[in-house]
């Protein structure tokens, strides 16, 4: 349960010190309450008060550190069921399974989609590696999967397969996915050994609760839930309740991060893989295991999954700068709008539509809207005059015409003056308006 | 010690609304559980697939549409052939042609072949109108007086001409509405409580919170979904309980990565497979969020959203 402030001051000294950097105990018992602060600041609470407290102030899912170096990822850390209480945080890696016999034709292709969206790389982030009975082909298989700058995850029940796969990429801090009520003995010991998180997959949600509880009780808490059951809806039900189990029932032996396997549950089935995977990144998966991923998969899957884990609070932006649409040259005009990533798709896609040769400008709005940007300050006369000398626009493009958004169509006098010699149009309200104005233009 | 779980079912349910006429009649809403979340409880009503057409027929460019309707002569045609999708339980006819920045096909013209495929088709028909406020009020009282009898959906009434077309869809010609608002949890509410209080009886509305392709703004999407469901259920909110119809095909078949050409960018490969996934990829979201129906284009992507939902509800 999470604990009030008050208990929390009860077991401070009370002696209002402001060693820890708070005014009064109390603040920092305030604190500690709503996580802003960590109870190990207060320099005299006894030991034992401070693991009483770390434990019930623990968030309820962890966060676990996965791969090393530049595959390193953090998954988990979760605190709301709906990303509109405050915001999702990890956002969850995708992953193509390989095995020893596709492994040649499949790694080539997996690795060749990697792109940049709106400031984020995307890419494959991780190689499921299944396991599947010849423990040298299985070695063969992992050594062709590393040094590919991706992280391994190793689908495999067999202990000594597994710790012969270990002495190989341990190293890489791959995730041993092979823990099952049968044998989490042997797999936990091997991946404590190696420093490596351990997945635990079972027949049903039951068995999976008793096994992690039996692994916590042995030590081990660097998990991860394989939630993949025997058909697509058994898997979105146990996603769902280990979620809620964690996050709203406060049961923390269902706070960790999740993983599941898409291949499995329709396999040969790109299509259907592409619509689970989108139920999954809205519903709670930590690594959505594919068959194979390619462009056309790719980006409707990362592009929800990027907006899926935009924080509310902090709008998606583009960077500013010339885009050119429809094979704008110089001698195209010139269009202005704000960095705001959802005006910047909506614009930007109506004035491909059109198909009118045009520069498209996006000057630093903050990353608001036009109307928003406007109203604070961002997107004025003089901040576009500023943008415009800023990126040499007057060199790079020898057209004249700027066609302003309308809803600041109050901003074509100052314009006007600041900028001798152009000519300033207003575009519609609306973007919907832009195919037959930029046509008419 | 077992897993103790904890089925979250309400006291209240979306509504249920029923557009078209016999057996073929589809039914929507009536769930007092999250979408799809049937550990939790029995959902009542299937989600709904509508095949979206245009005044114009169909997207000839795309390959595996244009060989679907392959043979079809005349709107009747193309709509008989829609109907019979497999996956999906209504056409939805979309009268871009009415646009008067487009073709300003007049308003009796696009109302006899609304009535054209509503008599060629014997399941229920969905008619959207071409985004101009104007031109849509006055398309859509058309549409309804020709269509009468045939229970027909009318999407959208906006915020500018929802009186009339409650006036003259739903109260004149006993139509079906839906009330469209653009992502937000509260214009939603108030277009709903505006319609409500023309004395709207609940069976005869639904609602369009909002629509956009994977990747272009679908947080917004999500989150009105997420807010309206839950207010509706956790709160027993009356004026959010419409249940939620998603136009799908629309949004994803006119964004980048469904129409760049395969010369443009040779990287991203065959542009049917890409429009395919992000019409799958955005209806699939949709459908977690709570929308109760969408309208999609493509007989692949189609019969990946039915197998979809049928495998999980």
């Amino acid at each position: 349960m999470a604990l009030k402030g008050i208990d929390i001051f009860k077991l401070t000294p009370k002696k209002n010190c402001k060693e820890c950097g708070s005014p009064t105990c109390m603040a920092f018992a305030m604190k500690v309450a709503q996580g802003s602060a960590d109870i190990s600041a207060c320099p005299y609470m006894s030991d034992e008060a401070k693991a009483q407290l770390s434990e019930a102030t623990a968030p309820p899912m962890k966060t676990i550190k996965v791969g090393a170096g530049e595959c390193e990822h953090t998954l988990g850390g979760e605190t709301v069921l709906y990303r509109h209480e405050a915001t999702f945080v990890q956002r969850p890696l995708f992953g193509v399974c390989l095995c020893s016999d596709c492994v040649d034709e499949k790694l080539e292709n997996t690795l060749k989609v990697d792109y940049e969206r709106i400031g984020e790389r995307e890419y494959v982030e991780v190689l499921y590696l299944i396991y599947k009975g010849d423990k040298d082909a299985y070695l063969e298989l992992v050594k062709k999967s590393m040094g590919k700058g991706r992280l391994l995850v190793l689908d495999c029940k067999d202990a000594d397969a597994a710790a012969a796969a270990l002495e190989v990429c341990g190293a890489d801090k791959p995730i041993l996915n092979g823990a099952t009520p049968e044998n989490y003995q042997a797999m936990s010991e091997l991946a404590s050994k190696c420093g490596v998180v351990l997945g635990v997959g079972a027949a049903d949600l039951d068995a999976l609760y008793d096994t992690v509880a039996a692994l916590e009780a042995a030590g081990n808490k660097n998990l991860i839930l394989d939630v993949t059951g025997a058909d697509a809806k058994e898997s979105l039900s146990n996603a769902v309740q280990v979620r809620r189990a964690a996050l709203k029932n406060q049961d923390r032996t269902f706070g960790y991060p999740s993983i599941v396997n898409l291949a499995k549950l329709a396999k040969d089935d790109l299509h259907t893989q592409v619509a689970l995977a989108s139920v999954f990144i809205l519903k709670y998966a930590s690594i959505i295991v594919m068959q194979e991923m390619t462009y056309a998969t790719a980006l409707p899957l990362y592009g929800l999954r990027q907006n899926i884990f935009t924080d509310p609070q902090k709008p998606m932006r583009v960077e500013p700068g010339i885009y050119p649409l429809n094979g704008a040259d110089e001698n195209a005009p010139c269009a202005v709008t704000t960095d705001f990533a959802l005006t910047y798709f909506l614009v930007s896609g109506e004035l491909e539509r059109s198909g009118v040769p045009v520069n498209l400008l996006i000057s630093d709005g903050g990353g608001y809207s036009v109307l928003t940007s406007w109203a604070a300050g961002k997107f004025s006369a003089g901040t576009i005059d500023k943008f415009l000398k800023e990126q040499d626009i007057e060199g790079k493009i020898k057209s004249r015409t700027l066609i302003i958004p309308g809803k600041v169509a109050v901003l074509k006098g100052e314009l006007e003056e600041k900028l001798p010699g152009w000519e300033i149009k207003i575009s519609p309200n609306e973007a919907s308006g832009l195919v037959k104005f930029m046509k008419d233009l | 010690m077992a897993f103790k779980r904890t089925p979250q079912t309400f006291n209240c349910s979306m509504n249920e609304v029923t557009f078209g006429t016999g057996e073929k009649a589809v039914t929507i809403g009536g769930e007092n559980v999250y979408p799809l979340y049937t550990f939790d409880g029995e959902i009542k009503n299937k989600v709904a697939i509508g095949v979206e057409i245009t005044d114009n027929g169909f997207d000839a460019s795309v390959p595996g549409i244009a060989e679907f309707y392959a043979g079809c002569e005349g709107m009747a045609a193309i709509a008989k052939r829609a109907s019979e999708m497999p996956g999906a339980s209504f056409v939805v006819l979309t009268l871009e042609g009415a646009d008067p920045n487009g073709q300003n096909k007049s308003i009796e013209e696009c109302a006899a072949i609304a009535k054209e495929v509503a008599d060629a088709i014997d399941c229920p028909l969905a008619v959207q109108g071409c985004k101009n406020i104007e031109k849509d009020t006055e398309l859509f009282s058309k549409v309804a007086e020709l269509c009468a009898g045939k229970n027909i959906l009318i999407v959208s009434a906006r915020q500018e001409d929802y009186k009339t077309v409650a006036a003259s869809a739903v109260m004149a010609y006993g139509q079906k509405m839906s009330a469209e608002s653009a992502v937000d949890i509260n214009l939603a509410k108030q277009l709903n409580v505006l319609i409500s209080q023309m004395g709207i009886a609940a069976e005869n509305c639904v609602q369009n919170v909002g629509s956009a392709a994977a990747g272009y703004g679908f947080e917004y999407v999500a989150s009105t979904l997420d807010r309206v469901v839950g207010a509706a259920l956790t709160q027993n909110d009356g004026m959010l309980q419409m249940p939620i119809v998603t136009p799908v095909g629309g949004e994803s078949w006119v964004v980048k990565e469904s129409t760049a050409s395969e010369e443009d960018v040779p990287e991203w490969g065959s542009r049917e497979e890409r429009g395919i996934e992000m019409e799958v990829s955005t209806a699939a979201a949709c459908i977690i969020g709570g929308s109760n129906a969408v309208f999609m284009r493509h007989p692949e992507a189609v019969k990946t959203i039915a197998n979809l939902v049928n495998a999980l509800m």
